[in-house]
């Protein structure tokens, strides 16, 4: 019986090892300009 | 720290350091709730007596027709076990690990990678809402020269170290109310890439007026993104962003932005609209705008100080979180029919998506994201311009007020005391800074009203996402 599904195939700590190297775009200028939309970026470097 | 809800019918575990998700039952939403608090022998007593009762275990059974009263003890210790794995596989109740992590990431030597250019403080719409207030940020009328914007450029080469992408995006007031110079800059810009090995990506915030065919081909060459701005139905829109003379600009616009998102595809642009408290009912004109055929959008709430009258308050937020919820089962449903769109507060990847360390050391701004006014100034973003206190430089000596560079370098999630126990803090990175300074005098701050938005916003995202998941 399959009681908990999970949808994720990355784990956030994962992302430490080579993380940061800082060629993903700002998030301020994709679209928002009033509110910090981090999350919402794409990996530059996968 | 694990945040669980249930949301349109799904019950949804996020295991906030970790970042991951998971959609579970009603017994397993129970016996994770419990887990950190109670032992096995107590959550499986628990659970038993409240699924054995007759309409919880009927409504089990008709999940799981193999179950029986005999096993439903077994199947409990099943599901906590399985947590207890989850947990041990670093995938449930996760601990924090990130905050020296961040400290030294926040310690390194920062460049400049992105300039928001003001290209002219001026615009031939007077919107309400503006926070450049008509374009002018509370300064005077202006257009950058030329050699501003080339020296601006200069300066984003010089200060950018190995970083290869740069971004600059052309913004005003109203950026084509001085083309010919954006023209000029994109030119100049390409001209260096090769010499400096970099590469320029451009992008450009609109509001149509004066976008034609000749703009479109221009943009469609050279910008990797374009922003159009439109709140949505036409009354809501001319409402807001009339012409000076009190006229509405919906009619001009929505011809210009709907050839202007076919010709790129329908890709690299958002229709970019804010609501306020005139329109509570912004779902609406997400719908509006996808039934346009817009399939990059992005609908945003005002931030104004208390006393506008068009300002979001307290009081609103019920109602928005109730739009939000409608607005997603609008995209769920259009999905399902194959009617794709995108809506960018509700862009969640859970299969990618930025590093921890991007999530958690803020936006940039003041340290690698700069405005630069059409004269030249440079302050930690588009939204302190007009904030003297914010000079931090200009393009033609370089930033001279390096206190305000490290104060914005040490503002991260970790920094500020809200974020601490915040399940969302990996999503929006601590917030706006600017919105903080707005509402509170301290970037360190946060603003309230807009963090609310944001978990429900989250919240959403990830419901949205186990919807689909069911769908595949």
């Amino acid at each position: 019986m399959k009681h908990i599904k999970t949808l994720n195939t990355k784990n956030l700590k994962d992302t430490m090892k080579k993380g940061g190297c800082g060629e993903c775009q700002t998030s301020c200028q994709s679209a928002c300009k009033t509110s910090c939309t981090v999350g919402n970026q794409s990996c530059e470097n996968k | 720290m694990v945040h669980q809800y249930k949301n349109n019918g799904f019950n949804i575990v996020l295991d906030v350091n970790s970042g991951m998700v998971h959609v579970v039952d009603d017994l397993a939403y129970d016996i994770i709730a419990l887990y950190e608090n109670e032992s096995k022998e107590e959550i499986v007593d628990k659970m038993w007596d409240k699924y054995s009762k007759e309409n919880n275990f009927a409504d089990l059974k008709k999940d799981y027709p193999e179950l029986s009263e005999e096993t439903l003890k077994e199947e409990i210790s099943n599901i906590y076990d399985e947590v207890t794995k989850m947990k041990t596989d670093g995938n449930l109740f996760t601990e924090d690990i990130y905050e020296n992590y961040i400290g030294s990431f926040k310690k390194r030597e920062t460049v400049v990678k992105a300039l928001c250019l003001h290209i002219a403080h001026d615009c031939n719409l007077a919107c309400r809402y503006c926070f450049a207030e008509e374009g002018e940020y509370h300064g005077r009328r202006a257009l950058m020269s030329y050699e501003v914007g080339k020296q601006a450029l200069d300066f984003l080469i010089s200060n950018s170290g190995n970083r290869k992408n740069l971004e600059v995006d052309f913004f005003g007031g109203e950026p084509l109310m001085n083309f010919q110079v954006v023209k000029d800059l994109v030119a100049y810009g390409r001209s260096q890439e090769e010499i400096h090995n970099k590469k320029f990506r451009f992008t450009l915030t609109t509001n149509g007026v004066l976008l034609n065919d000749d703009i479109m081909e221009f943009a469609n060459k050279e910008m990797s993104n374009v922003v159009l701005s439109i709140d949505g139905r036409r009354e809501v829109n001319d409402n807001m962003r009339p012409f000076r003379n009190g006229k509405g600009s919906y009619d001009l616009i929505i011809p210009k932005f709907k050839k202007f998102a076919d010709s790129r595809n329908q890709t690299n642009y958002y229709v970019r609209g804010t609501f306020t408290h005139n329109n509570l009912d912004f779902a609406e004109d997400v719908k509006h705008l996808a039934e346009l055929g817009f399939e990059q959008i992005s609908v945003e709430p005002v931030v104004a100080q208390d006393g506008e009258p068009y300002a979001i308050t307290v009081e609103d937020l019920p109602i928005l979180m109730e739009e939000y919820d409608k607005l997603a089962k609008y995209i769920i449903g259009r999905r399902k029919a194959g009617h794709w769109f995108n809506f960018f507060h509700f862009m969640i990847d859970l299969s990618g998506g930025p590093c921890v360390a991007k999530r958690l050391s803020g936006c940039g701004s003041g340290t690698e994201y700069l405005a630069v006014t059409p004269w030249g100034d440079l302050y930690p973003c588009h939204q302190f311009v007009g904030e003297e206190e914010y000079l931090m430089g200009n393009v033609f000596d370089g930033v001279k007020a390096t206190g305000i560079r490290e104060e914005f370098k040490s503002c991260n999630v970790y920094s500020k005391d809200k974020c601490k126990n915040c399940f969302a803090k990996f999503y929006c990175s601590g917030g706006c800074s600017a919105n903080a300074f707005k509402f509170h005098g301290n970037i360190n701050d946060t603003y309230d009203i807009g963090c609310e938005l944001q978990r429900k916003r989250v919240e959403c995202a990830i419901m949205i996402k186990a919807a689909e998941a069911e769908m595949e």
